[in-house]
């Protein structure tokens, strides 16, 4: 695995601020667009992210918690214990042994408390790296490092299990859901096309390109901060600006929303773990 | 759910949230909505009240986005009723003091400081100054607004209604309701429709 080289990463990152104000001048959107789109295809080559999924392949191999175990042990992602080539772009997916639909990061929380005895408060406690954090919790090592298993994979989640398909249009409802001082729900924003918040553009999660752009690249690098954020704290921060409460760690309601919108971009080839503004 | 017992419940207390029926096994919108009442917590400014639904965001959320005529007529006089206007009766302000408050996205989120001003967060959906050119496209275009339409009082009156409560004129409208949750004081209001409407403002020029 090549190391990022950090020098050549903050020299990209000072480039694009200067080019992107440039470029708002001109409000040619479209071509801003595409210029952080071939920014960010070099930034990936060096992707920081790289660090996060070492440190979760360690994490992932060593005995650890009060059991003693290994996840490479005794974690079933769906495809048998330990076995991890594609599990990522298979999730959600219904477990038989918690019987419930999983994503990623719940179904490895899951495998943390359950086979190697954490405790599931220690790790909702904080489970996303802030601003001011040196490094990422375990957990969003872990599913770094499960994601990248899944490079170039296309999505496949399994809408022909029932239940599987039950909780995508749960999820289909939920991002309909208008509620809030602002009566925002997530369609809103990404019910439509073309649409924008100020200069950023907005995927339609109702349509299969709009979706595969909003699972595209998680979890990511974010330059804002530099920190390493999941698909979680993704829908997280949507509901923080649709002025509603927090979503409860690891829970249905988010599982459902990933589920419609991971199945949704069903068949595009998932780019591994990316990098965000 | 029919959109009759909904209403018997708006109608019952139009200015509380309603309490509903509920839905059938094998619903997903009634089984998402269950899902949402027990999948959040509280953080900051943001309690969990925030997800339920009052009377008119159950109805939209029911009948996704698209009530009858009937209703939507209905629910639309209740809430342009509730309109509140300034004491001095007057609606047009100060469109300077309009075109800062429209620039400001900030406001109610579980992040921002309750104690915190509320901006209006027009630029985030709406192009409207020509000189701003970070402009949303959620919302339509504002700019020429009053150009195109004028300032009569008629205007002034629907371009105040329309912010202070987007639903007045449009039931499921993705706009929020400003003045009607009390995100602007009606001061504030009166400097946005300034900047709509005064030939004065760049939005005209």
């Amino acid at each position: 695995m090549k190391k990022p080289r950090l020098a050549s990463l903050l020299g990209g990152v000072c480039a694009l601020c200067f080019s992107a104000s440039a470029l708002a001048q001109e409000i040619d959107h479209a071509k801003a667009d595409a210029e952080f789109a071939k920014f960010r295809a070099e930034m990936e080559d060096n992707n920081p992210a790289e660090l996060n999924e070492m440190k979760g392949e360690e994490l992932w191999k060593a005995k650890r918690g009060p059991k003693n175990v290994s996840l490479a042990e005794s974690c079933d992602l769906g495809l048998g214990l330990g076995k991890l080539e594609g599990a990522y772009v298979q999730m959600p997916r219904h477990f038989a042994d918690a019987d419930k639909v999983m994503d990623t990061e719940r179904r490895i929380v899951w495998c943390m408390t359950e086979k190697q005895g954490f405790k599931f408060d220690d790790i909702a406690k904080k489970p996303f790296q802030g601003g001011n954090d040196a490094n990422a919790p375990d957990i969003t090592n872990l599913v770094m490092f499960v994601a990248g298993h899944s490079r170039n994979k296309p999505f496949a989640v399994n809408l022909k299990d029932p239940k599987v398909r039950d909780v995508f249009e749960i999820g289909k409802e939920v991002a309909k859901y208008r509620a809030g001082p602002y009566d925002f729900s997530c369609g809103t924003c990404h019910g439509s096309d073309g649409k924008r918040i100020r200069m950023q553009n907005l995927p339609n999660l109702s349509t299969k390109e709009g979706a595969a752009k909003a699972v595209m690249g998680w979890p990511a690098y974010r330059m804002t901060g530099g920190v390493a954020l999941t698909m979680q704290w993704r829908m997280n921060d949507c509901f923080r600006q649709q002025r509603f409460p927090e979503p409860k760690y690891a829970s249905d309601v988010i599982t459902s929303l990933l589920t419609y919108m991971t199945a949704s971009a069903n068949g595009v080839v998932y780019g591994g773990p990316g990098i965000k503004r | 759910m029919t959109q009759k017992m909904i209403l018997a419940a708006l109608v019952a207390s139009p200015f509380l949230a309603v309490t509903l029926p509920v839905h059938a096994e094998g619903d997903y919108n009634a089984k998402a909505r269950a899902l949402i009442k027990g999948d959040f917590k509280p953080r900051g400014q943001a309690a969990i009240d925030r997800v339920y639904e009052d009377a008119l965001q159950a109805v939209c959320n029911r009948t996704n986005n698209n009530p009858s005529a009937e209703n939507t007529k209905r629910l639309e006089a209740d809430q342009l009723a509730q309109v509140k206007y300034p004491a001095d009766g007057k609606l047009m302000g100060d469109w300077k003091k309009g075109e800062r408050l429209a620039q400001s996205g900030r406001g109610f989120t579980w992040s921002d400081k309750a104690s915190d001003p509320v901006g209006g967060n027009c630029y985030n959906c709406h192009q409207i100054s020509p000189k701003e050119t970070a402009y949303g496209t959620v919302g339509p275009s504002l700019m020429h607004y009053g150009k195109l339409r004028g300032n009569t009082a008629e205007i002034q009156k629907y371009t105040y209604d329309k912010i202070f409560n987007a639903k007045a004129y449009n039931a499921c409208s993705d706009m929020p309701r400003f003045g009607h949750v009390e995100a602007l004081k009606p001061d504030q209001i009166k400097d946005l429709v300034a900047l709509l409407l005064d030939p004065e403002s760049p939005v005209n020029k």
